[in-house]
């Protein structure tokens, strides 16, 4: 039986057990609700709770493991003469799964018996066309040891669902039995159900903060098997980045990607900052209450394009148009469209949203009595707003301005249809150059070993641009938290 | 014997600081404040009492025009300050702010120091030449805050450090350094402790030497002790404006008797 209908049927016992647990509940105390300790559904969840959760947890880890079993008992079956070394082997044994999976196909067609697919050798039958019949094409003649570990991997397996079911469907069972003997009128249903909803909570924060801690390691682990192969000084201090290594020299010097990533970002800040900072500014103090409620929503739809189209945007209207003033025809600085300046300006359109709500957020929410104080000593509104709101807002714009430029350093899409692809440590703001996140993309796309250091100097500059952004953000939240005190 | 009135009269008229005439406060559909009349007097200490959600605080921003800084509030009517309308369009409501000064009911120091605080208000109206001045201008008013004493060694600390009576204090002192006419004050002590409001109080009576002060308050016994005239407001009226013994004594109204012995409100 499948997975998924032995899922079913635990459901559908979970949901008998509901009702069964509930009026077991009620008629334990012939009906007055009164003298139970919980409300019934209580009882009837908590019968649910323990027939689904435990079979649930059973099938899941054996739907895991069991696969897992089985190839590494199958793989003794291959002869050693076969393959080199373990990708060899797991190259046969994707090969024995797909042999496996065909069989199981041609059996649910029709096409063979179950004893068939026990009985046929290579020797008398031909297993490849015979695959082919049923829509599984191979990419060469089966091996007969190929063959003979799928035969065995099928029964195996037909064998270990048997036995899951069974074990599955005995938990589930149990579950339920245990969970309605323990339901009486005194029995503290409630307590256990949000016990066991406290620790499905406790289960989903785990996995938010493993899955984080396990990203960080991997980064980590790579990191120095990168530097185990390539060495720290010349990747941080480097000053060409050449990874093709032309002439048998290769260069994977940090320090252009980083200067890229920070030129590009310091255009974009320059361009959001000032623009989000007034129109927060205009938004919280001057527009009145129907301008406001148009003109916000409007301004966050910015945030809620797509970087690409951004992107698109750089490549095709802004690049063109810096080119007309400051290319060949115009100033001479810029010889293509794709430049620093293309990508940071339209990196700064996004960012104005990102810089403008949040700063209206916290301008906001310095308190009306400081405007009144302001005012009650007849200070004008613009007075007020540069010396009294401002400055009681500035810990908080800070953060915000930190943010937008934690998004601007980690932006890879504008990047690269906008500044081009070029690793240069250059001044000129009109020349193409690239950003530690748009290399990244570069070194892992197209024909790469994921041992070589070409390949793992991705996760060297991951983990440089993680920790770039860690600090900003830390930094930022630091100053939030701190402003937030300020007021409550 | 004609004449002597006629002097009498224009000896009152010149004590006359604010002069408010029929007028009514709308917030939108809600009519607050109805056909409100008063005299305030120059170098006096006026209270403002009534049940709460009466309209007293929504009156005293009317004398300042800051209302004018709540959107759905429209005023009727005519307030005179010596003699002129201050809702006149030719009017400036930030320099008639200059002129009458407000002290709010929770203290609202701003996110700055001391000094700073203090030199906010002079600072935007160009009232001292140099640092010398201004230096000059920032310990004389929280001299007259009475509360130079307990900051003048940590004059750049931040505003916001101080205890709620004397972040208070420091309010006041920084209302007093715009040099206006007219004090306009909503309760004023009802976030501070005894002493502390003893100190306001005090400081209170100090102010009228100079400046006409109008006070908010919720205590009777603070209107007793600080005031010299009294008006009570109930339900956006103004029901009795006397002198303060007079209310407390012997009111003519049956509503300030009434809640002036604690029986509304
Ligand atoms: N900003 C405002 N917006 C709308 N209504 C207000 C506002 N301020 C006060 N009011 C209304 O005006 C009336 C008088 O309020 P207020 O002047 O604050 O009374 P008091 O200070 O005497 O307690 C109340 O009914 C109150 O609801
Ligand atoms: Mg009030």
């Amino acid at each position: 039986m499948s997975a998924f209908w032995l899922l079913m049927i635990i459901l559908a016992l979970a949901a008998v057990g509901f009702i069964q647990g509930r009026s077991r509940a009620l008629s334990s105390v012939h009906g007055d609700r009164r003298l139970l300790h919980s409300l019934p559904n209580y009882y009837g969840f908590n019968v649910a709770m323990l027939a689904f959760v435990p079979a649930v947890l059973v099938l899941g880890a054996w739907v895991i493991i069991q696969p897992m079993l089985i190839s590494g008992q199958v793989s003794t079956l291959i002869p050693s003469e076969l393959y080199e070394d373990a990708g060899q082997l797991n190259l046969i044994m994707s090969d024995v799964k797909r042999v496996a999976d065909g069989l199981d196909v041609a059996v649910a067609q029709g096409v063979m018996s179950a004893e068939d697919v026990s009985q046929i050798s290579t020797e008398t039958t031909d297993v490849r066309g015979l695959l082919g019949q049923v829509g599984v094409a191979l990419g060469s003649d089966v091996d007969p040891s190929v063959l003979k570990a799928a035969q065995e991997m099928r029964g195996k397996t037909t064998s270990g669902n048997l036995f899951m079911t069974i074990v599955v469907v005995a938990v589930a069972a149990a579950g339920f039995i245990a969970a309605m003997m323990m339901t009486r009128g005194d029995f503290r249903a409630r307590n256990a159900v949000e016990g066991g909803v406290k620790t499905l909570l406790i289960g989903a924060a785990s996995i938010a903060i493993l899955t984080t801690i396990g990203i960080v390691l991997s980064l980590i682990f790579n990191t120095i098997t990168f530097f185990g192969m390539f060495p720290a000084s010349d990747f941080l201090f480097g000053l060409t980045w050449s990874p093709e290594g032309r002439g048998g020299s290769e260069h994977l010097g940090i320090l252009p990607l980083l200067w890229g990533t920070i030129y590009i970002s310091i255009v974009a800040l320059l361009v959001a900052v000032p623009i989000g900072l007034f129109a927060a500014v205009y938004l919280s103090e001057y527009a009145s209450r129907t301008t406001r409620a148009f003109a916000k929503p409007l301004l966050e739809v910015l945030a809620g394009i797509p970087t690409i189209v951004y992107g698109l945007f750089a490549l095709t209207v802004v690049g063109p148009l810096l080119v007309n003033f400051f290319g060949a025809d115009g100033l001479g600085w810029m010889q293509g469209a794709r430049s620093v300046m293309t990508a940071g300006l339209v990196m700064g359109i996004m960012l104005i949203p990102f810089v403008s709500s949040l700063s209206d957020d916290i301008i906001n929410a310095v308190p009306q009595a400081m405007r009144d104080g302001s005012y009650g000593l007849g200070a004008t509104q613009s007075e007020t707003v540069k010396q009294v709101v401002l400055p009681a807002a500035l810990p908080g714009i800070v953060g915000a301005i930190l943010l937008a430029a934690s998004r601007a350093i980690g932006e890879t899409m504008i990047v690269v249809m906008g500044a081009g692809a070029a690793a240069r440590l250059n001044l000129n703001p009109f020349e193409a150059m690239t950003t530690v996140t748009a290399k990244i993309v570069s070194q892992l796309t197209g024909d790469s070993d994921f041992a070589s250091p070409e390949a793992l100097v991705a996760f060297a500059l991951g983990m440089t641009l993680f920790l770039l952004t860690l600090g900003l953000n830390v930094l930022a939240l630091y100053i939030v938290r701190k402003y937030r005190e300020q007021y409550e | 014997m004609n004449d002597m009135t006629k002097i009498e009269r224009a000896v009152e008229m010149s004590n006359m600081k604010i002069s408010a005439k029929d007028v009514q406060v709308y917030y939108a559909d809600n009519h607050a404040i109805k056909d409100v009349s008063v005299e305030i007097e120059d170098k006096t200490v006026t209270a403002f009492i009534g049940p709460s959600g009466c309209g007293k605080s929504t009156f005293l921003r009317c004398l300042n025009r800051m209302n004018d800084t709540i959107d759905i509030c429209r005023v009727e009517g005519e307030i005179l300050l010596d003699g002129e309308d201050i809702y006149d369009k030719r009017v400036d409501p930030v320099q008639l702010r200059a002129k009458v000064g407000m002290v709010f009911q929770k203290p609202n120091p701003f996110p700055k120091s001391i000094y700073d605080n203090i030199a906010y208000g002079p600072r935007i109206h160009g009232l001292a030449g140099n640092k010398a001045e201004l230096d000059e201008i920032v310990e004389k008013s929280l001299r007259r805050g009475a509360i130079w004493d307990e900051v003048k060694d940590r004059l750049h600390a931040p505003g916001t450090g101080l205890s709620g009576g004397q972040q208070q204090r420091l309010c006041i002192a920084r209302a007093v350094a715009t040099e206006p006419e007219v004090l306009l004050m909503d309760e004023p002590c009802s976030a501070l402790d005894p002493i502390a409001t003893a100190q306001v109080e005090e400081l209170i009576d100090e102010l009228r030497q100079s400046y006409s002060v109008v006070i908010v308050t919720h205590s009777m016994q603070q209107a007793a002790r600080v005031s010299q005239k009294t008006a009570f407001f109930h339900l956006g009226s103004l029901v009795e404006y006397d002198d303060t013994t007079k209310i407390f004594t012997n009111p003519e109204d049956p509503r300030t008797e009434s809640y002036i012995t604690g029986r509304i409100g």
